[in-house]
Parts: C-alpha cells; structure tokens; sequence
C-alpha cells in the first residue's frame, strides 16, 4: 500500500486540516514509511476467529440515573469561546 | 529538604517541622533558578500556590489533615484545573483557563495538597521525548541536552531536579514509565480505570490512564492513595474496592521478603533493539530481586512485536476522533482569518495543532475510513486480544514479569524528532501493557554513562499492590532511586 498525494489530500480534507502543497508531501512520505515499516507487518498476521478487543477491559456500559448533574454555568462557558453574542455562538453564516 | 522524599515531607509536615508555606516557597524558589534551563513547567502561579499553602497550614494547625496536606505537588498540563491555564501542550489549548477541576485535581484539593505549578508535556500527550510541546521541549536534568521522555516528560524532569517532591503524569503508550526511566525515577501506571479520566484531557480513551510520579516506591503509594478511586463521571472508571496501597508495603524487612515471588523474564524483551548498557543494568536488578528471595524464569510473549503496529493504529484512530472536539468554536484556538465555516475549522486546525498531532489525526482518519477499517482497525482490535492473550498465559506461570522500560537511556533533543518511525519504537517495551490494560511500574536499576536506566515491573490486573511491595524491597537495599543530578544538587 502506498498512498498518493491525492488520497492524504483527501484524508486531509475529512480531518478538517488544511494542508499545504510542500506539506502533503513531507507528510504522505512519513505516513507512507509509518505504514510500511510499522503497520504492514500486522497485516499478514492470521486472526481468523479472534473477537476484536475494543478496550482495555471487557466492562459493559455502566447506566446512570437520569438525574441533573451540572449546574447552569453558561456564562462560565461562553466566556472561553473565540466569539459569542447574546449566549450563543458564533460562526460564519452557514445557511443564507 | 531536596533530600526529602515525599514521605519523609508528608511527616514533617504533620509534625509541624515545617509549614506547608515554607516549603511552598522552597520550592517556587527553586523552580524560578532553575526552570529556565529545564522548561519542565508549563504554567506557576505562585500566589495560587502560596494561598492553597496557607490553607493547608491552617488545616495542619486543626488536626484535620490527610498525608498528603500541605505538599507541593507538580501536575501535569493534562489535567484541568478549575482557573489554571491548561494547554495539554498545545497551541490550540494555549488560552484554555480550564472552568472545572478534573476528578484527580479534585482529589489532590480535597486532600489539601498545593499544586505548584503545571508541567511540560508532549502536545496532546503524543510523543515519546517532550519535543512535541508548543511549548519547546522540557530537558532532561541529568544532561540538559537530552530528552527527559515523553509525554510526561515535564512532571519527570521537575521531580529529578527537586523543583517538586512528586508529579502526577498520565500513560497511553508508556508516558509515565518511559519518562520515569529516563529521569531516573519511579513511576507506575495503574490497571485502566483505577484513575478517574474525568477532566483528563483525552488522547486514546481506550489506552489512557493517569498515575505519579515521585522518587520512591512508597511515595508513589502515598500518591495513588489520593489519585485512585472510583468515579461515575468516567464511564469506565472500575467500581473496584479502595485500597490502601501504603498499608499494604511490607513494614518488616527480613533477608529474603520476596521468597516465592515469581518474575517471568520475557526473552522478546532482551533481543535485538535492546541496547547492552540497558540489558546489563535489568540483569543486575533482576539479581537483586533473586538476592531478595525471589525465583526468576522465561517466559514469551510471542505476539510483542506487533503492539507497536496495533497501538498507532488504535491510538491514532481513537485521537481523530477526540480531537474533532477542536473545532475553534467553543472554546481554544481559533484562526484569526478565515472565509466560510469549512474554512474556519481547516484553517483552526492546521494552525493549532503541531506536525505529530495532525499526523495521528491523518493515520487515525486513514484506517476508520470507508474500505480501510476492516484491514486496519479491527486487525489491531484482534490483535490487541492475541497480546493480552498472552499476558494472561504469561501470569500463569509467573507473578510479575520484568524488562527493560525503554529500549535506551535518554537520547539527545533532536535526534529522532524528524523520524517519527525511530520514535515510535522506542515505546516498544511499554505500549503492549496499555493494550493489555495492566498495571506496570518503572523503577531505577542503575547509571550508564551519567545517565539513569529504569527496569519495568508489570502486574497482572489489580496487582499495584504487589508492584509497588516489590519495588519497595528493591528500594530497601539499593540507593539508584535516590541519586540526584549534580547541577540541581544546591539545596
């Protein structure tokens, strides 16, 4: 497996970070040789039949009581956001 | 006082010997002299400090006071803390003042221990040697152009120099243990989900888990004590009895205290990779442990050289995913030109986040897209199986294994940086114990060329008990852990 330039484009674009021409670059050749020297190897392995381990314990998923936990501290919050008005926030318009 | 363990401080506070404010002071003094050649903290505030000292002393003065009442501890920048400035090393967190305590913040403020200051790290907690940080690299005390590990390599490096008693640090891949060792220190990562990951800011959910740093052994079960418990903030925190780890170190010491003890020397852990100055100093400590009674044999663990390709992609798939709470609209970084919201959130995040960060996310994104997840993703997920597989074959023949934490002692800043494949591998004797989540410990077992080696001790579940027990009888008749480097050596 090699990745093109094209393809780490792409992942780049659904990872929402720009990359620049001189960094797909730099980066598909670091990713290409993680990949290579790294990762293949793993392919080969014969796992047939071994259940994914999914985390570090076989727990099941705890329940809660649906009770209110957290205090109302929106301005606490909005206070660290780049931009806000009137409680909410902000962003670029999204819908003309 | 730099001689001091935290224990021996815990005591001399309780005894009013000293007041926490004195000792506060002591040693914000000595991170002012001596952080600018170390960059091991991130953030001090000294009058936040000097207040929680205060409020210590005036506890200590009512007898109402817990061991750890009154220390200075340092804590990593990982960990939010209500009013601090926590960056998690990185650039898109550099303006974070965290609104709420995480659960083991709330423990140490609850126990009336100081928080001194926040410390250094690897950005997002993903490196092996601190050089990722926004914040420059922190550097290592026994030789100030090496690397001190990673990621917390900060919380190392102020505790080998004496600008704190104790640190707390946090272990995905070997970030406790490998920093541990390269600083000659001792570290232990606990059983996943014995620390509460409430307010620990997340890298790969699945594989992290916080827990100390400090001189000793016993310091360590002094400070677990008060980072341990259960927590229904963190879904996958272990409704497990509390413990008292400090009760449980042996109080006798007799010739042979680990007679019966079983360590699994795994022969993977010795081959090629394993440079001679390390495998020699594990050797040695291995014969202590035999002096101390225990019995020593080989074990395999066949499937050890595939934790390294099973954990960067499960680590790297479980990060994309956590960090797309980046988004440059809550809270963080948010790029100061941008055109519509796409553009926003690409340009929020190129410019936040450093080279190994956004090279995860891409590795991460890569093996849980569309055609891809089967062969990579769920190939990791079965492996991780094979390898805690076996572990669990492993500790049926023995009690504790041992190795080497890390393939080297520290190397020098700059050396791997631009070889992320180099880097990577020097995590392999740590990363398959996250996979597994088992508890393992890294103690000091001696010096190569100035610099300290650490040996690792890794339990079955559960076990930090008999961890910590075990290296403290090595602590009893050895003196590496008490070593201090020369240049901060001036109490």
């Amino acid at each position: 497996m090699s990745l093109t330039l094209e393809q780490v484009r792409q992942i780049a674009y659904l990872a929402r970070i720009e990359i620049g021409d001189a960094e797909v670059a730099s980066m598909s050749t670091q990713i290409n040789e993680i990949f290579l020297t790294l990762i293949e190897p793993m392919l080969a392995v014969d796992t047939h039949g071994i259940e994914p381990m999914s985390h570090a314990r076989d727990l099941t998923q705890r329940l809660r009581t649906d009770a209110i936990t957290e205090n109302d501290r929106r301005d606490a919050f909005l206070a660290l956001a780049p931009e806000t008005e009137a409680g909410l926030y902000l962003v670029p318009r999204v819908v003309e | 006082m730099i001689a001091h363990t935290l224990t021996q401080l815990s005591r001399a506070l309780a005894s009013r010997e000293i007041s926490s404010v004195e000792l506060t002071r002591f040693y914000l003094e000595r991170i002012e002299r001596h952080n600018p050649k170390l960059n091991a903290f991130i953030t001090v505030d000294p009058e936040k400090s000097i207040a929680q000292a205060k409020a210590a002393d005036e506890r200590l003065a009512t007898g109402r006071a817990g061991p750890l009442t009154g220390v200075p501890i340092a804590q990593k920048d990982i960990f939010c803390a209500m009013g601090w400035l926590t960056s998690c090393g990185s650039k898109m967190l550099a303006n974070f003042i965290s609104p709420y305590d995480s659960r083991v913040i709330e423990c140490f403020n609850a126990e009336g221990a100081v928080l001194l200051g926040k410390t250094n790290m690897d950005e997002f907690a993903m490196g092996s040697s601190n050089e990722t940080s926004h914040f420059g690299s922190a550097r290592n005390p026994w030789d100030t152009e090496r690397i001190p590990g990673g990621s917390s390599g900060g919380s190392a490096a102020a505790v080998a120099a004496s600008l704190a008693p104790a640190a707390t640090a946090t272990d995905t891949g070997g970030s406790i243990r490998q920093p541990s060792a390269m600083c000659g220190l001792t570290g232990i990562k606990p059983t996943y989900g014995i620390v509460s990951r409430y307010g620990m800011i997340a890298y790969a959910s699945s594989l992290d888990q916080g827990g100390p740093i400090a001189r000793t052994a016993e310091d360590c079960a002094l400070l677990l004590n008060v980072m341990a418990g259960f927590d229904e903030r963190d879904s996958t925190s272990l409704d497990h009895p509390k413990e008292d780890y400090m009760r449980a170190l042996s109080s006798t010491f007799d010739d042979k205290p680990l007679a019966g003890l079983k360590i699994g020397i795994p022969k993977e852990f010795f081959g090629e990779g394993c440079a001679a100055n390390v495998m020699h100093c594990v050797m040695e400590a291995i014969a202590v442990y035999r002096r101390l009674g225990a019995e020593a044999l080989e074990i395999s663990l066949p499937n050890m050289h595939l934790s390294v390709p099973a954990y960067y992609v499960i680590a790297s798939a479980e990060a994309s995913s956590n960090l797309s709470r980046f988004d440059g609209v809550r809270y963080g970084y948010r790029a100061p030109e941008y055109g519509d919201i796409n553009d926003m959130y690409v340009k929020t995040r190129a410019q936040g986040f450093g080279a190994e960060a956004k090279r995860r996310i891409l590795i991460g994104t890569y093996v849980l897209s569309h055609g891809y997840y089967d062969a990579y993703y769920l190939q990791a997920q079965r492996i991780r199986r094979l390898i805690a597989n076996d572990f669990s074959g492993a500790f049926g023949q023995c009690d504790i294994i041992m190795g080497p934490t890390s393939p080297t002692t520290a190397f020098r800043i700059g050396e791997k940086i631009a070889d992320p494949v180099q880097m990577y591998l020097s995590d392999i004797y740590t990363i398959a114990v996250n996979l597994a989540g088992l508890p393992a410990l890294s103690h000091p077992c001696g010096f190569s060329e100035s610099l300290p080696i650490g040996i690792q001790l890794i339990g079955n579940y559960f076990s930090e008990t008999r961890l910590l027990n075990t290296a403290r009888c090595f602590q009893q008749i050895t003196d590496w852990h008490l070593r201090r480097p020369a240049p901060f050596d001036d109490a």
